[in-house]
Order: C-alpha cells, then structure tokens, then sequence
C-alpha cells in the first residue's frame, strides 16, 4: 500500500547480495506502505537476516536498490537513514555505559533534542526506569531486548526492521510489544519482522513473505488462520 | 553546532567514559609504558650508552608501544554487542564518525604520554627543563599522525581472527616515518641544537599528519561498511 504521496514507505528492486561466491539473495523485490506489517518468515540460512540489513543500509547490495520515504538509502542520505529503526539479534548497546547513558547516546546519534530526557521517557515506557543506572551486562536476555526494542525505536522512526524482535522477552513484554507496534502501525509505521515465530507474526503481519534460498516463494496479504497456513508454509520451507 | 561536530564529540565523550568506567585500555597501556622503561634502564650499562643517548630512542619505543596497546582497545568496544551497527545507522557521516574514534584515541594516547614522559625522565635522569615545550609540540605533532593511522587500522584490524596481533603488523610500518621524525627532534631538543637543525624533520612529521589524517577520513567509510 503506497502512502498518501503515491510512495512507499520503503522499497528494495532487484537486490542481490553475494558473500564470496557464495549468493545469499537473488533479486529480492519488496514494497512497503504505511501501516503495512510484513512478517519475513524461512528456515535458517534463507537470508532473513542479510535481506534486514541491506533494508537497514548497513550492507551494501550486490546489485539493485533500495529506497525509503522515496530515496535511494545512501550513505550520504541522512534524511532517509533518520527514518530507520532497526532491531538486530545483537542489542548494539555498551557493555560499560548503563542503560541510560546508551540510549542517551542514541539519542545524540539521531541529533534529537534533549537527549537524557528522550532517554528517559524511552526506558520508562520499556519499563526499565528502575534499571535506568544498570550496566546492560548485569541484565537478564530479556531486559537487554526491552532496551535494545527501546534504543530502535526512540527516534519514532517510520519504517522499523525487527529481526526476532520477541526473543527473551516474557508474556507480559512481548504483549506491551504487540500493544506497542500496534499503535505505531495504526499511526502510519512501516514494520519489517523477521521471526520464526509464527504466531507473532501471524499476529502482527497484514502481510506474510516466505524466503527460501534467497528467494521469495510466497509474499502475499494474510488470510485465513494459521492454522491453514502453517502445512502450506511447511510444504514451501521442504520441512 | 554542526551536526558533523555534534556527532564527533558524542562518539569521543563515549568511548572516553566507557574507558574510564572500565579502565582496561589506558591502564594496560599505562603498565606496559612503565615496564619498558624499566627494562630500558636495567638493560643499560651506563659505562658504554650514557643516558642521554638512548634517551629519545626510548622514549619513542615506549610511547609507540603503549599507543599500540591503547589503539587495540579503540575498535573492540564496538565489536561487542555490534555496536558499531548502532554508530552506522545513525544519520551522520562516517567521516565524523572517524574523527570521533580519533579524537577519543588521541585523548587516551596523550595521557599514557602524559603520565609516561614523567616516569622516563625519572628512569633516564634527564632534565627536560626548556625543551619540555619542544617535546610536548613534537609529542603531539606525531601522535597525531600514527593515531589516525592506528585508528582506520583498528576498524580493520577488529574485523579479523586475530585483531590483536593484526594491528601492530599493520600499524608497525607506518608508524616508522613519524617516529625518526619524532627521535630526531627530540635528540636535538634534548642537546639544546639550534631549531633550523630539526626544522625539516618537524615539516616531516606536519606534512604526515596532513596527508594521513585526510587519507583516513577519506577511506574510512570504505573500511566500515559492508
């Protein structure tokens, strides 16, 4: 679904990405619209995790192209690159700076005004006020992910790219996490999820794509139940 | 203030005080600085080598080893976590980028230095007196250079099997020009010579520093992205 402008939020032509010899995505085509939520599913090893960070502009495409908020993502485009919010396995936080001081400098890197009270107001609607002074190696998995879910998202970026975004975190987080992105796609957010978790995704999606081999067999609007779903998924993914 | 700027000092207050919070850098920098001296000195028979000959070529050997040492540390801070992801994302320039690690590599080199250059005149019984000036424009004038080289090296040299021995095999050889640079004036500073004696090897060291610090700005975002 475009945006009201006719662009999309986010989209990638033909992207190819090779390591080596070795071909990792074969021109992978993408589009993105406001309040569109795209769950990227596949076994291991299908390029979930590189298709994430070409989107993200942290690696460059073989060839092809991608464009946010209508723009080529250069390195050079700061405009585009400020609209990104990416979530990563890795939390990207420092191990020797508290949670605070993290986001704080997250908050600077995005040239944000305020930037210990952007922080703050950040942790508190992760529920880590109380852990605002903790060094993210004190904390459990799950306390780390709240932060690093609240480090990508502080900027209110317009397009998020989520890779496993619900590990580690309990009932109770991961709804706040529903609840969160929910609100945020009803406000025009475009969300890339990566998961093996089906139901999150089935949740969350209006659209579901399924990349095996660097490919995409399937993308297409959710429908149905999970359920009906699932044996098809199974078939595609040759388990 | 320029958001270029802004970005720089951000990156630099960062790794300072996530070095001073965690102290492994500047005080392994700091021990190898003060064995090396004291290796120096013991290793010298003081009948053959008076002192104040050895003096400038160990203070450099002292002060480009503890750099090395201190410089390892530059980049492994953003390998853990993949920080660095965090520092690509954000909307600025990798050339800011690049002047904020420098910048934070040049404040934590200039303190082991700083504390260093105390403990060899003690070691070496040398009276800096006036040339302590001299000696501190010279210091800067070449740590300048080699940390900037030492810096885009550290991005590199993290992103290999063996980051630690990789920087030095790296770094070693072009710390070279600075270093006789560096020797050369201090020797003569030290001998109380003439300026118009060390002139040309201070247009050395001040023309590596022009063409290494642009030559590392300019390729450092080769280096860093993917």
């Amino acid at each position: 679904m475009p945006s009201h402008d006719g662009a999309f939020l986010l989209e990638a032509r033909g992207l190819h990405r090779s390591f080596g010899r070795v071909r990792i995505l074969h021109g992978i085509d993408l589009s993105l619209g406001p309040g569109e939520a795209l769950a990227v599913i596949g076994p291991n090893g299908a390029g979930k995790t590189t298709l994430l960070r070409l989107l993200a502009g942290l690696m460059r495409p073989t060839a092809g192209e991608v464009r946010l908020l209508g723009q080529p993502l250069g390195r050079g485009n700061h405009h585009a690159r400020r609209a990104v919010g990416f979530l990563s396995h890795q939390s990207l936080l420092y191990d020797d700076l508290t949670l605070l001081e993290n986001l704080t400098l997250a908050a600077r890197l995005y040239l944000l005004e305020r930037p210990v009270e952007v922080a703050r107001t950040a942790l508190d609607a992760a529920g880590l006020a109380d852990r605002a002074g903790e060094l993210p190696r004190r904390l459990s998995r799950g306390l780390i992910q709240r932060a690093a879910l609240a480090r990508s998202t502080l900027h209110d970026p317009r397009v998020l790219l989520l890779d496993e975004p619900f590990t580690g975190l309990d009932a109770m987080a991961s709804s706040r996490l529903r609840d969160d992105l929910q609100a945020r796609l009803s406000k025009g957010l475009g969300l890339v999820l990566v998961t093996h978790n089906l139901s999150d995704a089935w949740e969350l999606a209006s659209r579901l794509a399924v990349l095996i081999h660097g490919r995409w067999a399937a993308d297409e609007p959710r429908s149905g139940t999970l359920e009906a779903f699932l044996p098809r998924y199974q078939r595609l993914a040759g388990a | 203030m320029p958001e270029a700027i802004r970005f720089a000092l951000a990156i630099a207050a960062k790794d300072i005080r996530a070095e001073l919070r965690s102290k492994t850098a500047l005080l392994s920098a700091l021990v190898f600085a003060a064995l090396v001296l004291v290796v120096f000195n013991f290793a010298r028979d003081p009948t053959v080598l008076a002192a104040s000959d050895l003096a400038p070529s160990v203070l450099w050997v002292t002060f480009a080893l503890a750099a090395i040492v201190a410089l390892n540390r530059a980049f492994n801070i953003e390998r853990e976590n993949a920080a660095l992801d965090g520092l690509l994302l954000a909307p600025v320039s990798r050339e800011a980028l690049f002047v904020g690690k420098m910048l934070a590599n040049l404040a934590f080199v200039g303190t082991v230095e700083l504390v260093t250059l105390p403990l060899f005149t003690l070691f070496f019984n040398v009276n800096l007196g006036r040339a302590l000036p001299g000696i501190l424009g010279v210091t800067a004038l070449a740590t300048i250079g080699f940390v900037a080289v030492g810096t885009i090296f550290s991005a590199m040299a993290v992103r290999t099997r063996f980051a630690e021995l990789m920087l030095p095999v790296l770094l070693l050889p072009f710390m070279v020009p600075p270093l006789i640079g560096a020797v050369q004036v201090t020797s003569r500073l030290l001998a109380a010579r003439p300026l118009s004696e060390m002139w040309g090897w201070v247009r050395l060291l001040a023309l590596y520093d022009i063409v290494f610090v642009t030559l590392c700005v300019l390729t450092f975002s080769a280096v860093v992205d993917e």
